[in-house]
């Protein structure tokens, strides 16, 4: 294989991950500069980037002013990183003791816990009202946690129990021999490991939360408790629709989850290459 | 103290029986190495030693203290594994003064012992590294080092150099000799290596399904085994096995090492013809086949010129053979 023929190839590859790229950022990049316009150039040229007569931040000023976009913007934070937190604790810890321990049933105990990767929860919409309402958690952020870290569970379960299975046996009989509990192993030693795994699920988990419009309409629509994107609906109505505001919206949206996204990605890549050397 | 005794031990896993029945003693400060072929149990019995496995049925005591429900790092055992099985996320010296920090020992008495441990395996310039910026060699030393902290009653060590390169398994192999000879500690040592075994052990425990098969100092195995197994497991290259009703001989098997053949041109008690010669400088091996033995290894000191086909016999040292019944016993000779 010659030089150059290693160049053709690279390039060519680039490509494709450029296009690829280009096209995947495209209907954001769209968003982002239609948010930055005014109305009316919204629709006249949807595709040009704002110009000096074009700019203009009403979308923004609309969505800051009316409700409590500020606040709608820390529920969808408190609730997506709550369940985040507690499907991926419960996740692992599960996912630990099945790879590690013999107990009777334990084969049966993991299927039984990826099970819901195939069984959609929406299907049990009713029930979980019904639970809520009789818990009295109508309108909270426990509802919603609860109702997502369900939700997270089985993929967790499921992706990190095999992750789990290949930490070395001898690393935890090492640090049992020093004399370290099951937690601090757990912690220590086979959460680290697991790492590009966690931030794998992580990702995987937090965007449909982020997105939901679901379960907060049905669960916590009280105005202090509404999520971003419920909180955005106000501005799509039956007749008339608020692009400006929309678009604002939606770009304000983006960046949390880009930030999450760059934070476990980062992980994800300083994991793999850490296995790599090690 | 670090005496260890077994006592009827037994493990399975599910309906496989591991472990059968295993009684062994060893005594304080004795180096004893169980060998056996891959997948006998040796590890197994390490961990049950360790108590990193349940035991299924029997004992196992440390200073006569029956040990079964006592957890690991009460046992004042170490151990030394295969894969190093160091910390990845802490340094040379925190990987090595781990095990201290857990029972409470306060820090300067860990940094010292620490430090006299890292001198003795000549890790002093490296303790501030993390495991990922180690050697192969030197990761095993550390694990070493972090078994020798403790000052354990028992080390155990599982394959600990097979993941090295040949010189730094003699190298490190001669260090934990003398480690060994320094603290006079008692050490189990799980190999497959026929050299260290032969090397490093007082006693030697010959394993195979999960039972002992023989137990005693290496030369005893090599002179006195007690049956085929034994015999054909101890010693490198391999003991050979002829057919011993041919040979007029009593038994089913007759077994002679391959030192222990002389080769001829002119004539001998066996014919056959060469099919492979390998000259390792010092000695030369010469594999032979001749019916109804099958292949035989002749190990002949110094150069010998020999090729492929030639006709050759062998003679063994009848003085010097075993002879083995149809059930795989020695018989009397
Ligand atoms: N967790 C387990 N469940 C079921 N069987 C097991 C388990 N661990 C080990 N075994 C079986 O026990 C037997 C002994 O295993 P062990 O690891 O002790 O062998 P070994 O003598 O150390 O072999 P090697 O020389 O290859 O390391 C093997 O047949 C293995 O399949
Ligand atoms: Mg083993």
């Amino acid at each position: 294989m010659s030089a150059r023929a290693n160049i053709l190839r690279s390039s060519a590859a680039h490509a494709i991950l450029i296009a690829y790229t280009i096209l995947a950022l495209y209907p954001v990049f769209l968003i982002v500069i239609n948010s930055m316009k005014s109305r009316r150039a919204i629709f006249n040229d949807p595709l040009a980037l704002p110009t000096r007569q074009s700019f203009d931040l009403v979308g923004f000023q609309t969505v800051l002013e009316q409700g409590n976009f500020l606040l709608y913007f820390q529920n969808s934070l408190i609730v997506t990183v709550a369940s985040l937190f507690f499907a991926l604790l419960f996740g692992a810890m599960a996912a630990f003791a099945l790879a590690e321990y013999r107990f009777r049933g334990n084969l049966l105990m993991g299927l039984y816990l990826a099970l819901g990767i195939m069984i959609p929860i929406r299907l049990g919409t009713v029930a979980i009202l019904e639970m809520m309402v009789a818990a009295n958690l109508v309108n909270t952020h426990w509802a919603l946690i609860l109702v997502y870290t369900a939700n997270g569970l089985p993929l967790a379960v499921f992706i990190l129990s095999e992750f789990m299975r290949q930490v070395s046996d001898d690393l935890k009989n090492a640090a049992r021999i020093d004399g370290l509990s099951e937690y601090r192993i757990f912690f220590t030693i086979a959460l680290p490991l697991v790492r590009p795994a966690l931030a794998t699920v992580a990702v995987f988990t937090m965007i449909p939360i982020w997105n939901d419009l679901w379960f907060p309409l049905i669960l916590a629509p009280g105005e202090s408790t509404k999520t971003l994107t419920l909180g955005s609906q106000i501005f799509l109505g039956q007749y008339v629709t608020n692009w400006n505001a929309v678009l604002a919206a939606l770009t304000l949206a983006i960046f949390p989850v880009v930030v999450l996204y760059l934070i476990f990605s980062r992980q994800l890549i300083r994991g793999i290459t850490r296995g790599a050397v090690k | 103290m670090g005496n260890l005794t077994l006592n009827k031990v037994c493990k399975s896993f599910g309906p496989v029986d591991v472990i059968r029945d295993v009684d062994l003693e060893v005594k304080d400060g004795e180096f004893c190495v169980f060998v056996g072929p891959s997948g006998c149990g040796k590890s197994t019995l390490l961990r049950m030693i360790a108590g990193l496995e349940d035991i299924t049925s029997g004992d196992v005591c440390i200073d006569a203290a029956v040990v079964n429900t006592v957890p690991p790092s009460k046992r004042e055992i170490a151990m030394v594994f295969q894969s190093y099985a160091l910390y990845p996320h802490l340094n040379v010296r925190d990987n090595m003064g781990l095990g201290l920090k857990q029972a409470g020992q306060p820090r300067a008495e860990i940094a010292e012992k620490v430090d006299r441990a890292a001198k003795m395996l000549d890790l002093e310039k490296y303790l501030t590294r993390r495991p990922g910026e180690l050697s192969g060699g030197q990761r095993q030393r550390v694990a070493i080092g972090r078994a020798i902290v403790r000052k354990p009653k028992l080390f155990l060590f599982d394959e600990p150099l097979s993941n090295l390169d040949a010189a730094l398994r003699v190298q490190t192999r001669i260090e934990i000799a003398n480690l060994h000879r320094e603290l006079g500690a008692t050490m189990i040592y799980v190999t497959h290596d026929q050299v260290e075994a032969m090397t490093l052990a007082d006693r030697i425990v010959v394993l195979r399904d999960g039972r002992i098969e023989q137990v005693g100092a290496p030369m005893e195995l090599y002179n006195n085994p007690a049956n085929e197994f034994v015999a054909g497991f101890i010693g490198s290259p391999k003991m050979n096995f002829l057919n011993a009703p041919a040979l007029g001989q009593p038994g089913r098997s007759l077994g002679i090492r391959p030192e222990h053949l002389t080769l001829s041109r002119d004539g001998g008690l066996i014919e056959g013809r060469v099919s492979h010669v390998e000259h390792l400088g010092g000695e030369t091996l010469i594999y032979l086949r001749a019916d109804p033995h099958g292949l035989i290894t002749v190990r002949l000191f110094g150069e010998h010129a020999a090729s492929v086909d030639d006709r050759a016999f062998v003679t063994p040292d009848m003085a010097r053979a075993f002879h083995f019944g149809d059930d795989g016993l020695r018989m009397a000779a």
